[in-house]
Protein backbone atom coordinates (compact mmCIF):
# COMPACT_ATOMS: atom_id res chain seq x y z
CA UNK A 1 0.00 0.00 0.00
CA UNK A 2 1.34 3.41 -0.94
CA UNK A 3 1.66 6.20 1.59
CA UNK A 4 -1.14 8.75 1.25
CA UNK A 5 -0.28 11.06 4.13
CA UNK A 6 3.22 11.48 5.46
CA UNK A 7 3.64 13.69 8.53
CA UNK A 8 7.34 14.34 9.10
CA UNK A 9 8.65 15.73 12.39
CA UNK A 10 5.85 18.28 12.76
CA UNK A 11 6.24 20.75 15.60
CA UNK A 12 3.52 23.17 16.66
CA UNK A 13 3.78 25.66 19.51
CA UNK A 14 1.13 27.93 20.98
CA UNK A 15 3.14 30.61 22.75
CA UNK A 16 5.27 28.67 25.20
CA UNK A 17 3.19 25.51 25.01
CA UNK A 18 4.54 22.83 22.69
CA UNK A 19 1.42 21.05 21.48
CA UNK A 20 3.20 18.78 19.02
CA UNK A 21 6.91 18.03 19.10
CA UNK A 22 8.53 16.31 16.12
CA UNK A 23 5.47 14.19 15.46
CA UNK A 24 5.75 11.75 12.56
CA UNK A 25 3.08 9.41 11.30
CA UNK A 26 1.98 7.90 8.03
CA UNK A 27 -1.40 6.91 6.67
CA UNK A 28 -1.44 4.41 3.82
CA UNK A 29 -3.82 4.41 0.92
CA UNK A 30 -7.01 2.54 1.78
CA UNK A 31 -6.44 1.91 5.47
CA UNK A 32 -8.15 3.03 8.65
CA UNK A 33 -5.53 4.57 10.92
CA UNK A 34 -6.20 5.39 14.55
CA UNK A 35 -4.83 8.23 16.68
CA UNK A 36 -5.18 7.91 20.44
CA UNK A 37 -3.77 9.62 23.47
CA UNK A 38 -4.86 11.16 26.77
CA UNK A 39 -6.63 14.55 26.86
CA UNK A 40 -4.26 17.34 25.93
CA UNK A 41 -1.81 15.09 24.16
CA UNK A 42 -2.04 17.12 20.94
CA UNK A 43 -4.29 14.98 18.73
CA UNK A 44 -6.66 17.70 17.62
CA UNK A 45 -3.75 20.13 17.16
CA UNK A 46 -2.15 17.62 14.81
CA UNK A 47 -5.41 17.43 12.84
CA UNK A 48 -5.43 21.21 12.61
CA UNK A 49 -1.84 21.23 11.36
CA UNK A 50 -2.55 18.59 8.72
CA UNK A 51 -5.78 20.20 7.52
CA UNK A 52 -4.28 23.69 7.27
CA UNK A 53 -6.18 25.31 10.14
CA UNK A 54 -2.92 26.84 11.39
CA UNK A 55 0.70 27.10 10.30
CA UNK A 56 3.20 24.63 11.75
CA UNK A 57 6.52 25.65 13.32
CA UNK A 58 8.63 22.82 11.94
CA UNK A 59 8.60 19.66 9.87
CA UNK A 60 6.70 18.88 6.72
CA UNK A 61 3.40 17.31 5.71
CA UNK A 62 3.14 15.41 2.43
CA UNK A 63 -0.18 14.44 0.90
CA UNK A 64 0.10 12.17 -2.13
CA UNK A 65 3.80 12.95 -2.12
CA UNK A 66 3.35 16.74 -2.35
CA UNK A 67 3.94 19.13 0.52
CA UNK A 68 0.78 20.77 1.88
CA UNK A 69 2.58 22.44 4.76
CA UNK A 70 2.11 25.96 3.40
CA UNK A 71 -1.43 25.51 2.10
CA UNK A 72 -4.52 26.75 3.92
CA UNK A 73 -7.58 24.64 4.64
CA UNK A 74 -9.55 25.36 1.45
CA UNK A 75 -6.90 24.30 -1.11
CA UNK A 76 -6.07 21.26 1.03
CA UNK A 77 -9.75 20.30 1.01
CA UNK A 78 -9.84 20.70 -2.76
CA UNK A 79 -6.97 18.20 -3.03
CA UNK A 80 -9.17 15.66 -1.28
CA UNK A 81 -8.17 15.90 2.39
CA UNK A 82 -11.03 16.79 4.73
CA UNK A 83 -11.54 16.87 8.47
CA UNK A 84 -14.49 16.81 10.83
CA UNK A 85 -14.56 18.56 14.17
CA UNK A 86 -14.79 17.35 17.73
CA UNK A 87 -17.38 20.05 18.40
CA UNK A 88 -19.39 19.43 15.24
CA UNK A 89 -19.51 22.15 12.65
CA UNK A 90 -22.47 22.23 10.33
CA UNK A 91 -24.50 25.02 8.73
CA UNK A 92 -27.20 25.59 11.38
CA UNK A 93 -29.74 27.62 9.45
CA UNK A 94 -29.68 25.48 6.33
CA UNK A 95 -31.61 22.26 5.83
CA UNK A 96 -29.80 18.93 5.91
CA UNK A 97 -30.17 18.58 2.14
CA UNK A 98 -28.72 22.08 1.64
CA UNK A 99 -25.84 21.24 3.97
CA UNK A 100 -25.14 18.24 1.79
CA UNK A 101 -25.55 20.06 -1.53
CA UNK A 102 -23.05 22.78 -0.63
CA UNK A 103 -20.58 20.12 0.55
CA UNK A 104 -20.49 18.44 -2.87
CA UNK A 105 -17.27 18.48 -4.82
CA UNK A 106 -18.71 20.76 -7.51
CA UNK A 107 -19.36 23.46 -4.88
CA UNK A 108 -15.59 23.90 -4.69
CA UNK A 109 -15.55 25.02 -8.31
CA UNK A 110 -15.05 28.50 -9.71
CA UNK A 111 -17.45 31.34 -8.98
CA UNK A 112 -18.94 30.98 -12.45
CA UNK A 113 -19.70 27.31 -11.92
CA UNK A 114 -21.67 28.19 -8.78
CA UNK A 115 -24.14 30.29 -10.74
CA UNK A 116 -26.47 27.42 -11.50
CA UNK A 117 -29.00 25.47 -9.47
CA UNK A 118 -28.03 22.31 -7.62
CA UNK A 119 -28.44 19.48 -10.16
CA UNK A 120 -31.03 16.78 -9.31
CA UNK A 121 -28.28 14.15 -9.30
CA UNK A 122 -26.54 15.97 -6.44
CA UNK A 123 -29.74 16.15 -4.42
CA UNK A 124 -30.35 12.46 -5.07
CA UNK A 125 -26.85 11.61 -3.86
CA UNK A 126 -27.40 13.83 -0.82
CA UNK A 127 -30.54 11.82 -0.07
CA UNK A 128 -28.67 8.54 -0.45
CA UNK A 129 -25.89 9.58 1.91
CA UNK A 130 -28.36 11.00 4.44
CA UNK A 131 -30.02 7.60 4.29
CA UNK A 132 -26.62 5.96 4.78
CA UNK A 133 -26.19 7.75 8.14
CA UNK A 134 -29.87 7.36 9.06
CA UNK A 135 -30.94 10.99 8.63
CA UNK A 136 -33.11 10.69 5.52
CA UNK A 137 -36.28 11.51 7.48
CA UNK A 138 -34.65 14.73 8.67
CA UNK A 139 -33.54 15.91 5.23
CA UNK A 140 -35.86 18.94 5.17
CA UNK A 141 -35.12 20.01 8.75
CA UNK A 142 -32.77 22.80 9.74
CA UNK A 143 -29.45 21.26 10.67
CA UNK A 144 -29.36 23.36 13.85
CA UNK A 145 -32.51 21.63 15.11
CA UNK A 146 -30.84 18.20 15.16
CA UNK A 147 -29.46 16.64 18.33
CA UNK A 148 -25.70 16.69 18.88
CA UNK A 149 -25.34 13.07 17.82
CA UNK A 150 -27.39 13.66 14.67
CA UNK A 151 -25.29 16.71 13.84
CA UNK A 152 -22.21 14.52 14.16
CA UNK A 153 -23.70 12.06 11.68
CA UNK A 154 -24.67 14.91 9.35
CA UNK A 155 -21.12 16.24 9.44
CA UNK A 156 -19.83 12.79 8.57
CA UNK A 157 -22.29 12.55 5.66
CA UNK A 158 -21.25 16.04 4.46
CA UNK A 159 -17.64 14.90 4.39
CA UNK A 160 -18.57 11.79 2.39
CA UNK A 161 -20.55 13.97 0.00
CA UNK A 162 -17.28 15.63 -0.87
CA UNK A 163 -15.74 12.30 -1.91
CA UNK A 164 -12.43 12.91 -0.10
CA UNK A 165 -9.40 10.69 -0.54
CA UNK A 166 -8.49 11.06 3.11
CA UNK A 167 -10.89 11.94 5.90
CA UNK A 168 -9.71 12.96 9.37
CA UNK A 169 -12.42 12.18 11.92
CA UNK A 170 -12.14 13.81 15.34
CA UNK A 171 -13.91 11.58 17.87
CA UNK A 172 -16.74 10.35 15.65
CA UNK A 173 -18.47 8.45 18.46
CA UNK A 174 -18.34 11.17 21.14
CA UNK A 175 -21.87 12.18 22.07
CA UNK A 176 -23.42 9.34 20.09
CA UNK A 177 -25.94 7.14 21.88
CA UNK A 178 -23.98 4.00 22.95
CA UNK A 179 -26.57 1.73 21.36
CA UNK A 180 -25.86 3.36 18.00
CA UNK A 181 -22.07 3.11 18.18
CA UNK A 182 -21.88 -0.33 16.59
CA UNK A 183 -23.93 0.95 13.67
CA UNK A 184 -21.57 3.90 13.34
CA UNK A 185 -18.47 1.66 13.34
CA UNK A 186 -20.12 -0.34 10.58
CA UNK A 187 -20.71 2.85 8.56
CA UNK A 188 -17.14 4.02 9.01
CA UNK A 189 -15.95 0.66 7.72
CA UNK A 190 -18.31 0.80 4.77
CA UNK A 191 -17.16 4.34 3.93
CA UNK A 192 -13.65 2.87 3.88
CA UNK A 193 -14.35 -0.26 1.85
CA UNK A 194 -17.30 0.71 -0.35
CA UNK A 195 -16.60 4.40 -0.93
CA UNK A 196 -12.82 4.00 -0.89
CA UNK A 197 -12.16 6.73 1.69
CA UNK A 198 -8.96 6.39 3.70
CA UNK A 199 -9.58 7.31 7.34
CA UNK A 200 -7.51 8.74 10.16
CA UNK A 201 -9.60 8.59 13.32
CA UNK A 202 -9.10 10.21 16.72
CA UNK A 203 -11.00 8.17 19.26
CA UNK A 204 -11.23 7.94 23.03
CA UNK A 205 -13.40 4.88 23.08
CA UNK A 206 -10.81 2.07 23.18
CA UNK A 207 -13.29 -0.64 22.21
CA UNK A 208 -14.18 1.35 19.09
CA UNK A 209 -10.68 2.15 17.93
CA UNK A 210 -9.27 -1.31 18.64
CA UNK A 211 -12.07 -2.77 16.52
CA UNK A 212 -11.88 -0.25 13.75
CA UNK A 213 -8.27 0.69 13.08
CA UNK A 214 -5.70 -1.30 11.17
CA UNK A 215 -2.87 0.65 12.79
CA UNK A 216 -2.77 2.96 15.76
CA UNK A 217 -0.51 5.83 16.79
CA UNK A 218 -0.51 6.96 20.41
CA UNK A 219 0.41 10.52 21.38
CA UNK A 220 1.30 11.74 24.86
CA UNK A 221 2.56 15.19 25.84
CA UNK A 222 2.71 16.12 22.18
CA UNK A 223 5.04 13.31 21.14
CA UNK A 224 4.52 9.95 19.50
CA UNK A 225 4.63 7.36 22.26
CA UNK A 226 3.98 4.20 20.33
CA UNK A 227 2.64 2.95 17.05
CA UNK A 228 1.73 -0.35 15.55
CA UNK A 229 -1.09 -2.86 15.25
CA UNK A 230 -3.97 -2.38 17.74
CA UNK A 231 -3.02 -5.37 19.87
CA UNK A 232 0.62 -4.21 20.09
CA UNK A 233 -0.35 -0.69 21.12
CA UNK A 234 -2.91 -1.98 23.59
CA UNK A 235 -0.25 -3.97 25.42
CA UNK A 236 2.52 -1.38 25.20
CA UNK A 237 3.56 -0.52 28.75
CA UNK A 238 4.22 3.16 27.94
CA UNK A 239 0.69 3.53 26.54
CA UNK A 240 -0.86 1.95 29.61
CA UNK A 241 1.21 4.23 31.84
CA UNK A 242 0.19 7.32 29.89
CA UNK A 243 -3.49 6.44 30.22
CA UNK A 244 -3.35 5.36 33.82
CA UNK A 245 -1.24 8.36 34.80
CA UNK A 246 1.87 6.46 35.95
CA UNK A 247 4.82 8.70 35.21
CA UNK B 1 -44.58 31.22 0.47
CA UNK B 2 -44.96 28.68 -2.29
CA UNK B 3 -44.24 29.20 -5.94
CA UNK B 4 -47.77 30.14 -6.97
CA UNK B 5 -48.30 32.89 -4.42
CA UNK B 6 -44.78 34.10 -5.16
CA UNK B 7 -45.79 34.83 -8.74
CA UNK B 8 -49.11 36.31 -7.60
CA UNK B 9 -47.35 38.75 -5.32
CA UNK B 10 -44.89 39.69 -8.04
CA UNK B 11 -47.75 40.22 -10.49
CA UNK B 12 -49.64 42.43 -8.03
CA UNK B 13 -46.55 44.50 -7.32
CA UNK B 14 -45.82 44.85 -11.03
CA UNK B 15 -49.37 46.09 -11.66
CA UNK B 16 -49.14 48.55 -8.78
CA UNK B 17 -45.73 49.70 -9.96
CA UNK B 18 -46.97 50.34 -13.48
CA UNK B 19 -50.33 51.88 -12.62
CA UNK B 20 -49.35 53.74 -9.45
CA UNK B 21 -47.68 56.83 -10.95
CA UNK B 22 -50.50 57.23 -13.51
CA UNK B 23 -53.30 56.94 -10.97
CA UNK B 24 -51.58 58.99 -8.30
CA UNK B 25 -49.22 61.38 -10.15
CA UNK B 26 -49.03 63.57 -7.05
CA UNK B 27 -47.35 60.76 -5.16
CA UNK B 28 -44.88 59.89 -7.92
CA UNK B 29 -41.86 61.12 -5.96
CA UNK B 30 -42.89 59.19 -2.85
CA UNK B 31 -43.43 56.05 -4.92
CA UNK B 32 -40.05 56.53 -6.59
CA UNK B 33 -38.43 56.72 -3.14
CA UNK B 34 -40.24 53.55 -2.19
CA UNK B 35 -38.55 51.66 -5.04
CA UNK B 36 -35.24 53.21 -4.03
CA UNK B 37 -35.78 51.85 -0.51
CA UNK B 38 -36.53 48.41 -1.96
CA UNK B 39 -33.19 48.46 -3.79
CA UNK B 40 -31.47 49.59 -0.57
CA UNK B 41 -32.97 46.77 1.49
CA UNK B 42 -32.40 44.07 -1.12
CA UNK B 43 -28.75 44.96 -1.72
CA UNK B 44 -28.03 45.23 2.00
CA UNK B 45 -29.63 41.87 2.64
CA UNK B 46 -27.33 40.10 0.16
CA UNK B 47 -24.46 40.59 2.61
CA UNK B 48 -26.21 41.23 5.92
CA UNK B 49 -28.94 38.62 5.64
CA UNK B 50 -27.60 35.96 3.31
CA UNK B 51 -23.88 36.09 3.96
CA UNK B 52 -23.77 37.25 7.59
CA UNK B 53 -21.66 40.33 6.91
CA UNK B 54 -23.35 43.38 8.42
CA UNK B 55 -22.19 46.28 6.29
CA UNK B 56 -22.78 49.87 7.37
CA UNK B 57 -20.81 51.10 4.38
CA UNK B 58 -23.05 50.15 1.46
CA UNK B 59 -24.04 53.81 1.21
CA UNK B 60 -20.58 54.38 -0.32
CA UNK B 61 -21.64 52.65 -3.53
CA UNK B 62 -24.82 54.71 -3.70
CA UNK B 63 -22.74 57.86 -3.27
CA UNK B 64 -20.26 56.81 -5.93
CA UNK B 65 -23.22 56.31 -8.28
CA UNK B 66 -24.49 59.82 -7.46
CA UNK B 67 -21.17 61.52 -8.08
CA UNK B 68 -20.17 59.52 -11.15
CA UNK B 69 -23.44 60.43 -12.86
CA UNK B 70 -23.14 64.07 -11.85
CA UNK B 71 -19.55 64.40 -13.09
CA UNK B 72 -20.25 62.69 -16.42
CA UNK B 73 -23.38 64.75 -16.99
CA UNK B 74 -21.49 67.96 -16.13
CA UNK B 75 -18.33 67.35 -18.15
CA UNK B 76 -19.20 65.29 -21.21
CA UNK B 77 -21.49 67.84 -22.85
CA UNK B 78 -23.97 65.18 -23.90
CA UNK B 79 -27.74 65.56 -24.29
CA UNK B 80 -29.63 64.72 -21.08
CA UNK B 81 -30.55 61.08 -21.62
CA UNK B 82 -27.24 60.12 -23.25
CA UNK B 83 -25.41 61.80 -20.40
CA UNK B 84 -27.57 60.01 -17.85
CA UNK B 85 -26.99 56.62 -19.48
CA UNK B 86 -23.23 57.15 -19.67
CA UNK B 87 -23.24 58.48 -16.11
CA UNK B 88 -25.00 55.37 -14.82
CA UNK B 89 -22.51 53.20 -16.67
CA UNK B 90 -19.57 55.12 -15.20
CA UNK B 91 -21.15 54.83 -11.76
CA UNK B 92 -21.49 51.07 -11.95
CA UNK B 93 -17.90 50.65 -13.15
CA UNK B 94 -16.51 52.84 -10.35
CA UNK B 95 -18.71 51.24 -7.66
CA UNK B 96 -17.92 47.67 -8.73
CA UNK B 97 -14.19 48.46 -8.78
CA UNK B 98 -14.50 50.07 -5.34
CA UNK B 99 -16.34 46.99 -4.03
CA UNK B 100 -13.59 44.73 -5.36
CA UNK B 101 -10.84 46.82 -3.76
CA UNK B 102 -12.65 47.35 -0.42
CA UNK B 103 -13.84 43.75 -0.49
CA UNK B 104 -10.35 42.35 -0.97
CA UNK B 105 -9.16 44.51 1.91
CA UNK B 106 -12.10 44.21 4.31
CA UNK B 107 -14.05 41.02 3.70
CA UNK B 108 -11.37 39.08 5.53
CA UNK B 109 -12.49 40.84 8.71
CA UNK B 110 -15.22 39.01 10.62
CA UNK B 111 -18.24 39.91 12.69
CA UNK B 112 -18.45 43.22 14.51
CA UNK B 113 -15.07 44.31 13.22
CA UNK B 114 -16.36 44.25 9.66
CA UNK B 115 -19.42 46.28 10.69
CA UNK B 116 -17.28 48.92 12.38
CA UNK B 117 -14.79 49.00 9.51
CA UNK B 118 -17.53 49.61 6.96
CA UNK B 119 -19.04 52.30 9.18
CA UNK B 120 -15.70 54.10 8.97
CA UNK B 121 -15.69 53.63 5.20
CA UNK B 122 -19.02 55.43 4.85
CA UNK B 123 -17.98 58.35 7.02
CA UNK B 124 -14.60 58.67 5.29
CA UNK B 125 -16.24 58.73 1.86
CA UNK B 126 -18.51 61.60 2.91
CA UNK B 127 -15.56 63.59 4.27
CA UNK B 128 -13.49 63.00 1.14
CA UNK B 129 -16.33 64.18 -1.11
CA UNK B 130 -16.93 67.20 1.12
CA UNK B 131 -13.31 68.25 0.77
CA UNK B 132 -12.77 67.59 -2.93
CA UNK B 133 -13.21 70.65 -5.15
CA UNK B 134 -13.54 68.63 -8.37
CA UNK B 135 -16.89 67.35 -7.11
CA UNK B 136 -18.00 70.64 -5.61
CA UNK B 137 -16.62 69.94 -2.14
CA UNK B 138 -18.96 70.93 0.69
CA UNK B 139 -21.40 72.75 -1.56
CA UNK B 140 -22.26 69.60 -3.47
CA UNK B 141 -23.24 69.29 -7.12
CA UNK B 142 -26.30 70.27 -9.10
CA UNK B 143 -27.57 67.88 -11.73
CA UNK B 144 -28.75 69.07 -15.16
CA UNK B 145 -32.44 69.87 -15.53
CA UNK B 146 -34.74 67.17 -16.81
CA UNK B 147 -35.72 68.21 -20.37
CA UNK B 148 -39.35 67.04 -20.35
CA UNK B 149 -42.47 68.89 -19.27
CA UNK B 150 -43.27 69.72 -15.69
CA UNK B 151 -44.28 66.59 -13.74
CA UNK B 152 -42.73 64.28 -16.32
CA UNK B 153 -39.52 64.04 -14.38
CA UNK B 154 -41.13 62.40 -11.36
CA UNK B 155 -42.94 59.90 -13.58
CA UNK B 156 -39.74 59.07 -15.46
CA UNK B 157 -37.68 58.40 -12.33
CA UNK B 158 -40.54 56.59 -10.69
CA UNK B 159 -40.59 54.09 -13.56
CA UNK B 160 -36.80 53.90 -13.80
CA UNK B 161 -36.43 53.08 -10.13
CA UNK B 162 -39.30 50.62 -10.33
CA UNK B 163 -37.57 48.84 -13.20
CA UNK B 164 -34.30 48.81 -11.25
CA UNK B 165 -35.97 47.38 -8.13
CA UNK B 166 -37.75 44.73 -10.22
CA UNK B 167 -34.58 43.66 -12.03
CA UNK B 168 -32.63 43.62 -8.76
CA UNK B 169 -35.30 41.46 -7.10
CA UNK B 170 -35.48 39.00 -10.00
CA UNK B 171 -31.70 38.68 -10.29
CA UNK B 172 -31.33 38.09 -6.54
CA UNK B 173 -34.26 35.68 -6.50
CA UNK B 174 -32.61 33.62 -9.23
CA UNK B 175 -29.21 33.84 -7.57
CA UNK B 176 -30.51 32.59 -4.19
CA UNK B 177 -31.77 29.49 -5.97
CA UNK B 178 -28.29 28.59 -7.20
CA UNK B 179 -25.28 26.99 -5.47
CA UNK B 180 -23.99 30.53 -5.03
CA UNK B 181 -26.96 31.26 -2.74
CA UNK B 182 -26.17 28.17 -0.68
CA UNK B 183 -22.53 29.18 -0.52
CA UNK B 184 -23.51 32.59 0.91
CA UNK B 185 -25.59 30.88 3.61
CA UNK B 186 -22.74 28.50 4.37
CA UNK B 187 -20.37 31.44 4.90
CA UNK B 188 -22.96 33.02 7.20
CA UNK B 189 -23.52 29.89 9.27
CA UNK B 190 -19.88 28.84 9.68
CA UNK B 191 -17.17 30.58 7.72
CA UNK B 192 -14.33 28.33 8.94
CA UNK B 193 -16.31 25.25 8.03
CA UNK B 194 -16.97 26.62 4.54
CA UNK B 195 -13.21 27.15 4.14
CA UNK B 196 -12.45 23.68 5.48
CA UNK B 197 -14.89 22.22 2.95
CA UNK B 198 -12.92 23.83 0.15
CA UNK B 199 -15.34 26.60 -0.90
CA UNK B 200 -13.71 29.56 -2.66
CA UNK B 201 -15.02 31.97 -0.06
CA UNK B 202 -13.03 35.08 -1.02
CA UNK B 203 -14.26 35.43 -4.62
CA UNK B 204 -17.78 34.50 -3.49
CA UNK B 205 -17.82 37.29 -0.91
CA UNK B 206 -16.32 39.89 -3.22
CA UNK B 207 -18.76 39.02 -6.00
CA UNK B 208 -21.70 39.41 -3.62
CA UNK B 209 -20.54 42.85 -2.55
CA UNK B 210 -19.76 43.92 -6.12
CA UNK B 211 -23.22 42.89 -7.26
CA UNK B 212 -24.80 44.92 -4.45
CA UNK B 213 -22.56 47.84 -5.44
CA UNK B 214 -23.70 47.53 -9.06
CA UNK B 215 -27.38 48.00 -8.22
CA UNK B 216 -26.67 50.67 -5.61
CA UNK B 217 -24.63 52.72 -8.08
CA UNK B 218 -27.48 52.77 -10.61
CA UNK B 219 -29.91 53.74 -7.85
CA UNK B 220 -27.51 56.53 -6.86
CA UNK B 221 -27.32 57.97 -10.38
CA UNK B 222 -31.10 57.89 -10.75
CA UNK B 223 -31.79 59.29 -7.28
CA UNK B 224 -29.31 62.14 -7.77
CA UNK B 225 -31.07 63.14 -10.99
CA UNK B 226 -34.48 62.86 -9.38
CA UNK B 227 -33.50 64.99 -6.40
CA UNK B 228 -31.57 67.37 -8.67
CA UNK B 229 -28.83 68.11 -6.19
CA UNK B 230 -26.30 66.08 -4.26
CA UNK B 231 -24.90 67.08 -0.91
CA UNK B 232 -21.91 64.98 0.12
CA UNK B 233 -23.16 64.10 3.60
CA UNK B 234 -26.94 64.48 3.36
CA UNK B 235 -27.62 62.81 0.01
CA UNK B 236 -24.73 60.89 -1.51
CA UNK B 237 -23.00 59.49 1.58
CA UNK B 238 -25.96 59.87 3.92
CA UNK B 239 -24.86 57.18 6.34
CA UNK B 240 -27.04 58.37 9.23
CA UNK B 241 -30.23 58.22 7.15
CA UNK B 242 -30.09 56.05 4.02
CA UNK B 243 -27.17 54.03 5.36
CA UNK B 244 -28.99 53.08 8.56
CA UNK B 245 -32.38 52.66 6.89
CA UNK B 246 -30.97 49.96 4.62
CA UNK B 247 -30.14 47.87 7.66
CA UNK B 248 -33.41 48.60 9.45
CA UNK B 249 -35.63 47.80 6.50
CA UNK B 250 -33.98 44.43 5.94
CA UNK B 251 -34.20 43.57 9.64
CA UNK B 252 -37.80 44.81 9.90
CA UNK B 253 -38.94 42.64 6.99
CA UNK B 254 -36.78 39.66 7.91
CA UNK B 255 -33.17 39.25 6.91
CA UNK B 256 -32.14 36.39 4.72
CA UNK B 257 -35.66 35.88 3.34
CA UNK B 258 -36.76 36.59 -0.21
CA UNK B 259 -39.65 38.93 0.56
CA UNK B 260 -38.39 40.30 3.87
CA UNK B 261 -36.39 43.23 2.48
CA UNK B 262 -39.21 44.19 0.09
CA UNK B 263 -41.83 44.04 2.82
CA UNK B 264 -39.53 45.89 5.22
CA UNK B 265 -39.00 48.67 2.69
CA UNK B 266 -42.77 49.05 2.14
CA UNK B 267 -43.63 49.14 5.83
CA UNK B 268 -40.73 51.41 6.73
CA UNK B 269 -41.31 53.89 3.91
CA UNK B 270 -45.05 54.15 4.41
CA UNK B 271 -44.64 54.54 8.17
CA UNK B 272 -42.04 57.22 7.64
CA UNK B 273 -44.24 59.15 5.21
CA UNK B 274 -47.09 59.00 7.72
CA UNK B 275 -44.79 60.35 10.42
CA UNK B 276 -43.84 63.28 8.19
CA UNK B 277 -47.49 63.99 7.45
CA UNK B 278 -49.04 63.57 10.88
CA UNK B 279 -46.24 64.04 13.37
CA UNK B 280 -44.31 66.90 11.79
CA UNK B 281 -41.69 68.16 14.18
CA UNK B 282 -41.67 64.83 15.99
CA UNK B 283 -40.99 62.66 12.96
CA UNK B 284 -37.40 61.93 13.97
CA UNK B 285 -38.46 60.96 17.47
CA UNK B 286 -41.17 58.69 16.08
CA UNK B 287 -38.62 57.17 13.71
CA UNK B 288 -36.23 56.49 16.56
CA UNK B 289 -39.07 54.93 18.52
CA UNK B 290 -39.94 52.76 15.51
CA UNK B 291 -36.33 51.58 15.34
CA UNK B 292 -36.42 50.53 18.99
CA UNK B 293 -39.72 48.70 18.44
CA UNK B 294 -38.27 46.88 15.42
CA UNK B 295 -35.19 45.70 17.27
CA UNK B 296 -37.03 44.70 20.47
CA UNK B 297 -40.21 43.13 19.11
CA UNK B 298 -39.22 41.93 15.64
CA UNK B 299 -35.63 40.73 15.94
CA UNK B 300 -36.46 38.06 13.36
CA UNK B 301 -38.35 40.52 11.19
CA UNK B 302 -41.94 40.32 10.01
CA UNK B 303 -41.25 37.26 7.84
CA UNK B 304 -39.47 35.50 10.69
CA UNK B 305 -42.28 36.39 13.07
CA UNK B 306 -44.88 35.04 10.64
CA UNK B 307 -42.92 31.82 10.12
CA UNK B 308 -42.65 31.36 13.88
CA UNK B 309 -46.38 31.95 14.34
CA UNK B 310 -47.18 29.49 11.57
CA UNK B 311 -44.90 26.88 13.11
CA UNK B 312 -46.56 27.42 16.49
CA UNK B 313 -50.11 27.03 15.11
CA UNK B 314 -49.08 23.91 13.26
CA UNK B 315 -47.52 22.46 16.38
CA UNK B 316 -50.64 23.40 18.36
CA UNK B 317 -53.16 21.93 15.94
Amino acid sequence: MSVLLDVQNVTKRFGGVVANERVSLTVRQGEIAGLIGPNGSGKTTLFGSIAGAHAVDGGDILFEGRSIRHLRSAPIARRGLLRTYQQTRIYDDMTCTENMAISAREAQGSLLSLLRPVPPATNARAGDLLGFVGLYEKRGDKAGSLSFGQQKLLEFAMALMNEPKLLLLDEPTAGINPTLINGLIDRLRRANTELGVTLLVIEHNMRVIMNLAHRITCLAHGRVLAEGAPEEVREDKRVLDAYLGVA
Amino acid sequence: MNRVTDWHVMGAIALAGLAGPLLLPGLATQIAFLWLMVVFALTWDMLGGRMGYNSFGNIVFFGIGCYAAAVVQRDMGLPYFEGLALGLLAGTVCAVLAAIVFGAAMLGIRGHYFAIGTLGLGIAAGEVAAGWDYVGAGSGMALPLYPGELGQREIFFCYSLFALAAVCFLVFRWLYGTRFGLALNAIRDDHDKADAMGLRTTPIKIFAWALSAFFLAISGGLAANMIGFIDPRDVAFAGATFGVWMVLMAILGGKGTLWGPVLGAFVFHVTQELFWTYLLGWQRVALGFLIVVIVVFFPQGIMGWLAERRARTEAGS
